[in-house]
């Protein structure tokens, strides 16, 4: 691969000054920049509402906040984190990197790019503002599951409704321009399956994206259309069914779950091969792999609803279909497995995250697998084993795969490389911090503990106590992480063009910082 | 002074029941069943992971470039892909064979006994004995409220036992006889869960779902509402009492009696 | 570069693919409906008169359980006539529900039926039925709701019970609202 580098220089284009350059800019860099620091902002909200849950439940007996507001902070918490947190993040990266990574000189619609990150801050202004209206926000948990969400909740939920829309189309728009950019964008001789593994996943997600936003935007319009107009989609008395809104929201659901960690595995693609010095094994069945899930999970999403009584064929296929998942999802660890033998492996801050991604995330995936099984998930449905089981998916899957991302990434993006040592730190604070938080929950949700509840019997008070602490190290941790990435912005050493000795792909061939246009001759990829 | 409650409790781990770490196996032959499968699945996931994690940390340990690892560059490998495909694949269609068997078990709930309806509604459970007359056409039915009082949540009085599992009236059926429940809802959707049965299903208003148990045992056995419903959906616990027979059959004549006197029903003589 | 159009390519066909998929959300509700019917999700009957006969099938028994539930804060009494009877697939039976406005007020109130198990729901044939329309009832007074069904000779061979419930809703509101805006 040849490294070219943007020296044309009819006319400076570097970037503006002031506030108006990023209100303004249709930069991928400066998007991407902003996407991700909208989410870091996130992050930080959603996990200050996991503290008051957690510190809620530190103990049995009612201390610190009212039920109905402990109600308030799951739903919040929930979508602050899967709309706000992780999603931006991805998109952020992917705004970043995917032009680089293919040799383009922007996102094939930057204008759109632009709009679609507006919408975001816009979006979950209106969501958090609920909280302060008449009856407070979003009590029915982040699946708002109807009548709850609808005839029964507080009068806020219309503005709910429309933050999640202002969410959609941000999302959609964002996801269209990630499509016409790879199909468009691509430098010369950067086939399809010459693509870096973060640009597959990327493509196969945006897919998903703009196959299922629109359905979720679907059921909030119908709810809207039962608050409002009178409409009955959900009601049973006006002929409609509320497990309609179930089978609605799930087809979205299970989806939006896939959505928040293809990405994750497509980074994690990147980073092993990196500090293993190995190709990543079986690069085409990580595409077909992808893609089977991807497909998968449009067939699999009754497997949250096991115990609304569907009838007993439908359940059966669920389960079958559901367990069936497990087997790509399978490959890919193997094949992250397969990469790292025989390698020659070190274990910088990103590694380390991605080494526990596979472990962890394989974790969650075993409780999935045993949450396929109907019989045994009547026993973990809505119970501290299932939020065990997510939480084991996301947070050491999509939220450290965005770590790794980030340390990986970040001498590209700065310039500077960060104190290997404070990145080693957060990883071990966090990674003790994590399992001590969720790990407990599997046991808790087997001996009976049911989920979204702000009080319990004593039965369940040694491991919450062991979580709520778990949690607190774990959250102030975090803080930790945007002090490296202030550090890092602001100085260190300086970070070489191809900072890993492992790395592979265009983004390598640009001089660190990555200079703020890039690609506008297109490489030459052999 | 509870990190050394907490201390001690790890070192005599089947001292106290509050470390519990496994699913309950509950008392009945479906939630027998039901335990088989987890642990089963349990198993089989150890398995997996062992083999996995196994060659992880031993490429982790010994293929890192401080021992002096070179890299290899093997990357392709059609016959491991179909393996390591194959071998899930095998087994988890063993793994469905039983699964299918307990779920075909659970969904059938003909010939009960016993029909009971089961009501749910923010915050509290209703039950109604199918059949059992008060006298003028009506069925037995009451509530069950939650019995723990304020002072205990609040943190004012100290906590029973059977905090936030304690009810008024609670639900009783009889020991070895098939009971039906028929499940429904009043405002939103509830669950009615009963761990020790291995029951669960949802409460949807304007729909029935159907689910049955039968206890080989009498005793006292405690859930909770299981699908958010708002506020106090935390504080509907479900309380079953499994009486033998006998005293089922002078527990309904006697119940019948009370809430047909508190309505002003003059009741009829004994149907069952 | 011609990728410009490209591109606008690509941006239109996601955009058309979004809106179909919103629509396809939609969709799905009438969609749901006929998956409902054939396969008895949440046990969803007949809404309109069944019309059709069949066979007695001597050679079954099968029990059916009426039951009544009060949806949201419906103020009425209701039950059924009986709580169960015992039939044989492909006869004609009559039975009934009563129903008593306890309040002053004139109300109206609509009945929506669900069968368990869920997959007899398409074998529950209703030949008339007070679900089909809306039940009006004055102040204060009572009435019999009359019911006649046949349980169809295809009901399949594992089901030995059915059962038949009403949730009764209270729609005075939802029908004053569509009078007046007529
Ligand atoms: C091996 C693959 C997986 C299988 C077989 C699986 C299976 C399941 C099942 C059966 C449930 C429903 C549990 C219940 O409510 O009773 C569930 C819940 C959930 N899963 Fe997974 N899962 C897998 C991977 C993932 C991944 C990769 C993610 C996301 C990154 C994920 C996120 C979730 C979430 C968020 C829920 C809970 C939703 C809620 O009720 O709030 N899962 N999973
Ligand atoms: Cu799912
Ligand atoms: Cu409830």
């Amino acid at each position: 691969m040849s490294a070219v580098i943007d020296t044309h220089g009819h006319e400076d284009h570097g970037p503006k000054r002031g506030f108006m350059r990023w209100v303004t800019t249709t930069n991928h860099k400066d998007i991407g920049a902003m996407y991700l620091w909208f989410s870091l902002a996130m992050f930080f909200v959603g996990g200050l509402f996991a503290l008051i849950i957690r510190s809620e439940l530190f103990q049995p007996g009612l201390q610190i906040v009212e039920p109905e507001f402990f109600n308030q902070m799951t739903t919040m918490h929930g979508l602050i984190m899967v709309f706000g947190a992780v999603m931006p993040a991805f998109v952020g990266l992917a705004n970043w990197l995917i032009p680089v990574m293919i040799g383009g000189p922007d996102m094939a619609l930057p204008r759109l790019n632009n709009w679609s990150f507006w919408l975001l801050p816009f979006s979950f202004t209106i969501l958090l503002s609920t909280m302060f209206m008449e009856g407070g926000g979003p009590n029915y948990g982040w699946t708002f599951y109807a009548p709850l969400s609808t005839s029964y909740a507080p009068p806020s939920v219309t503005f709910f409704i429309f933050a999640m829309h202002l969410m959609g189309v941000s999302s959609i728009l964002g996801s269209i321009n990630i499509i016409a950019t790879i199909f468009n964008m691509r430098a010369p001789g950067m086939t399809l399956m010459k693509m870096p593994m973060f640009v597959w996943s990327w493509l196969i997600t945006s897919y998903l994206l703009v196959a299922v936003i629109p359905v979720l935007a679907g059921v909030i319009t119908m709810m809207l259309m039962d608050i409002n107009f009178g409409t009955s989609f959900f009601d049973a008395a006006g002929g409609g069914d509320p497990v309609l809104f179930q089978h609605v929201f799930w087809f979205f659901g299970h989806p939006e779950v896939y959505i928040m960690i293809l990405p994750a595995f497509g980074i994690v693609s990147h980073i092993i091969p990196a500090f293993a010095r190995k190709p990543l094994f079986g690069y085409s069945s990580m595409v077909y792999a992808t893609s089977s899930i991807a497909f998968l999970s449009f067939i699999v999403w009754a497997h949250h609803m096991f115990t609304v009584g569907i009838p007993l064929v439908g359940e059966l296929f669920f389960m079958y279909a559901t367990m069936l998942i497990a087997v790509p999802t399978g490959v890919k660890v193997f094949n992250w497995i397969t990469t790292m033998f025989r390698g020659s492996m070190t274990f910088e801050t990103p590694m380390l995250f991605a080494l526990a991604f596979v472990v962890l995330f394989t974790i969650g995936g075993f409780s999935g697998l045993m949450l396929a099984i109907a019989p045994a998930d009547f026993q973990y449905h809505d119970t501290y084993f299932v939020v065990a089981h997510f939480h084991y998916v996301l947070v050491p899957g999509a939220i450290f795969a965005i770590f790794a991302a980030m340390y990986y990434w970040l001498p590209k993006m700065t310039g500077n490389m960060y104190p290997e040592w404070l990145g080693k730190l957060h990883f071990w604070l966090s990674f003790v911090g994590m399992n001590l938080t969720f790990f407990p929950m599997h046991f808790i949700g087997l001996a009976g503990m049911p989920r979204r509840i702000p009080d319990y019997n004593m039965q369940f008070a040694d491991f919450n106590m062991v979580a709520s602490v778990g949690a607190f190290a774990f959250g102030f941790t975090q803080l930790l992480f945007l002090a490296i990435v202030i550090i890092t912005i602001r100085g260190g050493k300086k970070a070489e063009a191809k900072s890993w000795e492992g790395a592979e792909g265009l983004e390598w061939s640009l001089p660190s910082p990555a200079p703020y246009h890039t690609f506008a001759t297109p490489p030459e990829v052999k | 002074m509870r990190v050394w409650y907490l201390l001690l409790a790890l070192m005599a781990p089947n001292a106290m029941a509050a470390w519990e770490v496994n699913m309950r196996q509950g008392v009945t032959e479906i939630s027998h069943a039901v335990y088989d499968l987890h642990m089963t699945i349990f198993w089989v996931c150890v398995a997996i992971g062992v083999v996995v994690f196994g060659v992880m940390f031993y490429s982790i340990y010994h293929h890192r470039k401080s021992r002096g690892a070179v890299s290899d560059d093997f990357h392709e490998s059609t016959k491991l892909e179909i393996v390591w495909t194959a071998i899930p694949f095998a087994i988890l269609v063993v793994m469905a064979i039983p699964a299918t068997q307990v779920l075909v078990q659970m969904y059938d709930a003909s010939d009960s006994d016993i029909d009971i309806k089961v009501m749910g509604y923010q915050w509290k459970w209703s039950y109604e004995y199918l059949g059992q007359d008060l006298g003028n056409g009506e069925n037995l039915a009451y509530f069950s409220n939650l019995a723990t009082p304020r002072q205990e949540v609040y943190n004012e009085s100290e906590k029973n036992p059977n905090y936030l599992l304690e009810v008024d009236e609670p639900l009783v059926i009889p020991a070895n006889k098939k009971v039906r429940f028929l499940i429904s809802a009043n405002d939103v959707i509830h669950a009615f869960w009963v761990p020790d049965f291995a029951v669960k299903k949802d409460a949807i208003p304007g729909f029935i779902n159907e689910a049955w148990t039968n206890v080989p045992e009498p005793g006292i056995y405690r859930g909770q509402c299981a699908e958010l419903c708002g506020e106090a959906h935390g504080y509907m616990p479900i309380v079953v009492k499994v009486v033998p027979e006998d005293e089922y059959v002078a527990w309904v004549e006697n119940k019948r009696q009370q809430v047909a006197a508190a309505r002003g029903i003059t009741p009829t003589v004994a149907s069952k | 570069m011609s990728s410009a159009t490209a591109i606008r390519r690509t941006l239109i066909k996601g955009l058309m693919v979004g809106v179909a998929m919103f629509g396809f959300g939609f969709a799905l509700v009438p969609l749901y409906d006929i998956i409902c019917e054939i396969a008895g999700v949440n046990g969803k009957t007949n809404t309109v008169a069944y019309t059709g006969t069949a066979e007695v099938d001597e050679s079954r028994e099968v029990r059916v359980i009426f039951m009544s539930v009060n949806g949201g804060a419906m103020p009425w009494h209701f039950r059924p006539e009986v709580t169960e009877m015992v039939v044989k697939p492909g006869q004609v039976y009559n039975t009934a529900y009563y129903a008593e406005n306890l309040t002053g007020r004139d109300l109206v109130a609509q009945a929506v039926p669900s069968v368990s198990p869920g997959y007899a729901a398409s074998h529950m044939n209703k030949i008339e039925c007070f679900c089909f329309e809306q039940q009006p009832l004055a102040g204060g007074q009572d009435t019999r709701m009359p019911l006649q069904f046949m349980v169809d000779p295809d009901l399949p061979k594992s089901v030995r019970a059915i059962t038949l419930n009403y949730t009764l809703f209270d729609i005075t509101e939802r029908v004053m609202r569509e009078s007046a805006s007529r």
